[in-house]
């Protein structure tokens, strides 16, 4: 596939960007849903998180390195695709849309957000150019080494700090120690991103596999995307960021995944919404089609609003990102806070309305809502997006 | 082969709407010239609606080309038509003559309803039939010649919720013929002239006190068969094209960052830090959310028909629309608290139009809880996404294949 080529113009500064989907973007979609409908199926989903690696690696190698998804924000010049959020974006609504074990949020989003943030679209050093290449060309994946549930301005974690390097280390080098919890998409990693406390706080990379690294899978709300548990134990680390911009990295990479996930969530619900109108259409019950009483009518209906809404919004927030719009804060935060509470509704009405066999573990109804759930809480619940609005549009709290 | 579209745009660009606008204002100086005789001129150049045919008020050209006519007029200070009370000439009346008028019809109507001279109301509704409006049972029965070609008809019936009835000369209308087929199929669509012996006008007052609508009672009322829109029998199929340009009116519009119902408790909210508390702090910021992605669903909407991509999330806007006033008026309210307890006035007053955002709180809570009835209820909107765009079965039909006249009412 010819990868994807920054295709929008920038939107005037205080007008609604282009919310509809280029020609270019469809043709991106139209790849990654062959792939997923060949090796992402529910069945093959619900056999994955039932063996002991929960991420499928060769299906994120497809989408990675062959079809280019993983480069997507990585400027042509490091290898990259050079395209923008609105591309990422709509390969993050088809991963929503199959459920896909597959860490491309953590490192094709987040990972990369702060790295390119931290060192800059022309990296001053060799190492920092190497591993945005290797992050672009899918041959190696990365993961921020901060908690699912930060969001954008969250208090920084201060459990892993700097310490003394050991003897043989290389000038420039650095060892850290400490934990930390619930790290989406670093499982399958190979370059951890750690925000360290020191004197001056840093983001510094870390070799998944080196010694004195430690990554313990926790069971978790969503099998799709397994979280683990960090322990550093004066691991080797290199720093790419230092004091602000250590800060700044982390909160654009909060920022971005934010409103990826919000196009993830916006595809979960599409989804959702199409396999539960398809169902009460073939259910029949008191010789009639479910789908025809208006109970069921009805409610479908008010979903399809609502993923209506959510696509409007998960466009805007894309839009923004991708135009640097001073707008970000307050779209990323409203992108977050409406489709999260979309989705866990499409996945609540799709259990719910698929009656019976929507309880079952065999049907992936439940796959929808514990990713739905999951992913409301991820980088800041709703109520923290909210919250944040209140400050950002000047509503101040009682 | 060139497209309609490109073929208008090679006849009219920008710069060709502006060349007409000049040539328009060179002809008639707005300042020196009368409003109507400004208006009809307007209408003549074709800078009307420049999407209307050539003769009718328009050039042929893109939907999108209007703006630029409409900012090049207001900036010469040109008068307008004052859209707001003749909506629904403009809106329903205008789009069902353009699509289904003869041309004498098109010709005699089109030019003083946009101008105004000639303000339409719908007569659609009537007590006994809302949102069944195909089960309506006004009659109009051929007055002369022979039954299947009368040159003539006699109305009686009684409509409900007309607004602007008492200002209009003219009406929509839409009446049975022939109640001896299912409902659908016995429907005729007419201009019903509103002077004509037979039509009588009554206010219908509604809960806010005020009376925007009309009652309209016909006896024996005559409309020629020239002044008939479509085929005889082909009513409900016109009346759709009134319907969904309704809905797209009631719905669409384009407004600022907290503006619309939100513009009022925001102002509230940082004017007043006493009646803040947190309960309503959290329903303010989720209402805010709510009404700003509403405003941008309906940007992107737009960007859609403007891309000739016309969604069906059009039937949705309305349903958000309807729910956002209700509630966020009914925040308003709450908010205000002991001004919650006030209302501005109940004076009988004849509004003309409908001002959702307009006076006080408790006004635009009480007229809000229209807005989930008017131009079709919530409840056969979401029939129509279920059915239309959802494709789920239909409700299951008791009235399509038995003749009006059996119908149990």
């Amino acid at each position: 596939m010819e990868r994807p080529a920054a295709m929008t113009q920038p939107t005037p500064r205080g007008e609604i960007p282009d919310l509809l989907y280029s020609e270019a973007e469809n043709d991106l979609r139209q790849a990654v849903k062959a792939l997923f409908a060949e090796r992402c199926r529910p069945a093959d989903v619900l056999a994955r998180i039932e063996t002991g690696e929960t991420y499928d690696l060769p299906l994120w190698h497809a989408l990675a390195a062959d079809l280019g998804c993983a480069g997507l924000l990585v400027p042509e010049s490091l290898g990259g695709a050079g395209a923008s959020y609105r591309e990422a974006a709509v390969v993050a609504e088809e991963t929503g849309r199959s459920a896909a074990p597959v860490p491309y949020l953590g490192s094709a989003v987040v990972a990369t957000a702060a790295l390119l943030a931290a060192v800059g679209a022309e990296p001053a050093s060799d190492d920092d150019s190497k591993l945005l290449a290797s992050l672009a060309d899918g041959a190696q994946t990365a993961a921020l080494a901060i908690a699912f549930e930060s969001w954008p301005g969250s208090e920084l974690p201060g459990s892993v700090r700097v310490v003394a390097p050991s003897a043989g280390d290389q000038a420039g080098g650095a060892r850290l120690t400490g934990t930390a919890a619930r790290i989406a998409d670093a499982l399958p990693a190979d370059v951890l991103l750690v925000p360290a406390d020191g004197v001056p706080y840093g983001l510094y990379v870390v070799d998944a596999h080196a010694h004195g690294v430690t990554r313990s899978p926790v069971v978790s709300l969503d099998s799709t995307r397994q979280l683990c548990d960090l322990t550093l134990d004066a691991a080797p680390a290199r720093r790419v960021a230092a004091g602000d911009a250590a800060t700044a990295a982390v909160a654009a990479a909060l920022s971005a995944g934010a409103a990826m996930l919000a196009a993830e969530q916006l595809g979960l619900a599409e989804r959702c919404l199409e396999m539960t109108v398809a169902y009460v259409k073939e259910r029949r019950q008191f010789a009639r089609q479910v789908g025809s009483f208006q109970a069921i009518k009805h409610r479908l209906a008010d979903l399809y609003v609502s993923v209506a809404q959510a696509r409007a919004v998960a466009r805007y927030a894309a839009g923004c990102l991708a135009d640097d719009s001073p707008d970000v804060p307050v779209a990323v935060a409203m992108a977050k806070a409406y489709c999260g509470d979309a989705a866990v509704k499409a996945a609540e009405e799709c259990v719910q309305l698929h009656g019976g066999i929507g309880f079952t573990w065999e049907h992936p109804a439940h796959l929808y809502l514990k990713r739905a759930k999951s992913g409301s809480v991820a980088f800041g619940t709703p109520d923290r997006h909210r919250a944040a609005l209140a400050g950002l549009v000047n509503l101040p709290g009682a | 082969m060139l497209t309609d579209t490109e073929a208008a745009d090679q006849a009219t660009g920008p710069d060709d709407i502006r060349r007409r606008v000049r040539e328009l204002l060179e002809a008639h100086d707005p300042a020196s010239t009368p409003r109507l005789d400004f208006l009809r001129a307007r209408f003549d150049a074709g800078l009307a609606w420049v999407h209307y045919p050539v003769g009718l008020g328009g050039l042929g050209a893109p939907r999108t080309l209007q703006p630029v006519a409409d900012a090049e007029l207001a900036a010469a200070s040109a008068p307008a038509n004052d859209p707001r009370r003749i909506g629904i000439g403009l809106g329903m009346a205008a789009p069902t003559i353009l699509a289904f008028g003869t041309p004498q019809q098109q010709q005699r109507w089109l030019r003083p309803l946009w101008t105004g001279e000639e303000v339409w109301c719908q007569l659609f509704s009537e007590p006994g039939a809302g949102s069944d409006l195909a089960g309506l049972a006004t009659r109009a029965v051929p007055a002369t010649g022979n039954d299947d070609a009368p040159d003539g008809w006699r109305v009686s019936g009684q409509k409900v919720w007309t607004s602007m009835a008492h200002k209009a000369r003219w009406a929509i209308l839409v009446a049975r013929t022939d109640p001896d087929v299912p409902k659908h199929a016995g429907l005729t669509y007419f201009a019903c002239d509103m002077t004509a012996p037979g039509v009588e006008v009554r206010p219908l007052r509604q809960l806010t006190g005020e009376a925007e609508f009309n009652e309209v009672f016909l006896a024996d009322v005559p409309i020629p068969d020239s002044d008939r829109l479509g085929a005889v029998g082909n009513g409900w199929r016109v009346a759709q094209t009134t319907l969904m340009n309704e809905r797209v009116a009631i719905g669409g519009g384009t407004t600022p960052r907290e503006g619309g119902m939100i513009a009022g408790p925001v102002a509230t909210w940082r004017d007043q830090p006493g009646l803040r508390t947190p309960g309503l702090h959290d329903r303010l910021l989720r209402l805010w959310v709510d009404a700003e992605v509403a405003r941008i669903a309906g940007a992107r909407l737009r960007q859609q028909l403007a891309a000739g991509r016309p969604g069906p999330e059009g039937s949705a806007a309305k349903l958000v629309f309807a729910r956002l006033n209700q509630e966020i008026s009914a925040f308003e309210v709450e908010l205000a608290a002991g001004d919650g307890l006030l209302y501005d006035d109940w004076t009988m007053t004849r509004p003309e139009g409908a001002n959702f955002y307009g006076r006080g709180p408790g006004y635009r809570y009480l007229r809000a809880r229209g807005n989930s009835i008017e131009g079709g209820t919530s409840e056969i909107l979401r029939n129509i996404i279920a059915e239309r765009v959802l494709g789920l079965p239909p409700e299951i039909r008791v009235d399509k294949d038995v003749p009006w006249k059996d119908l149990p009412r």
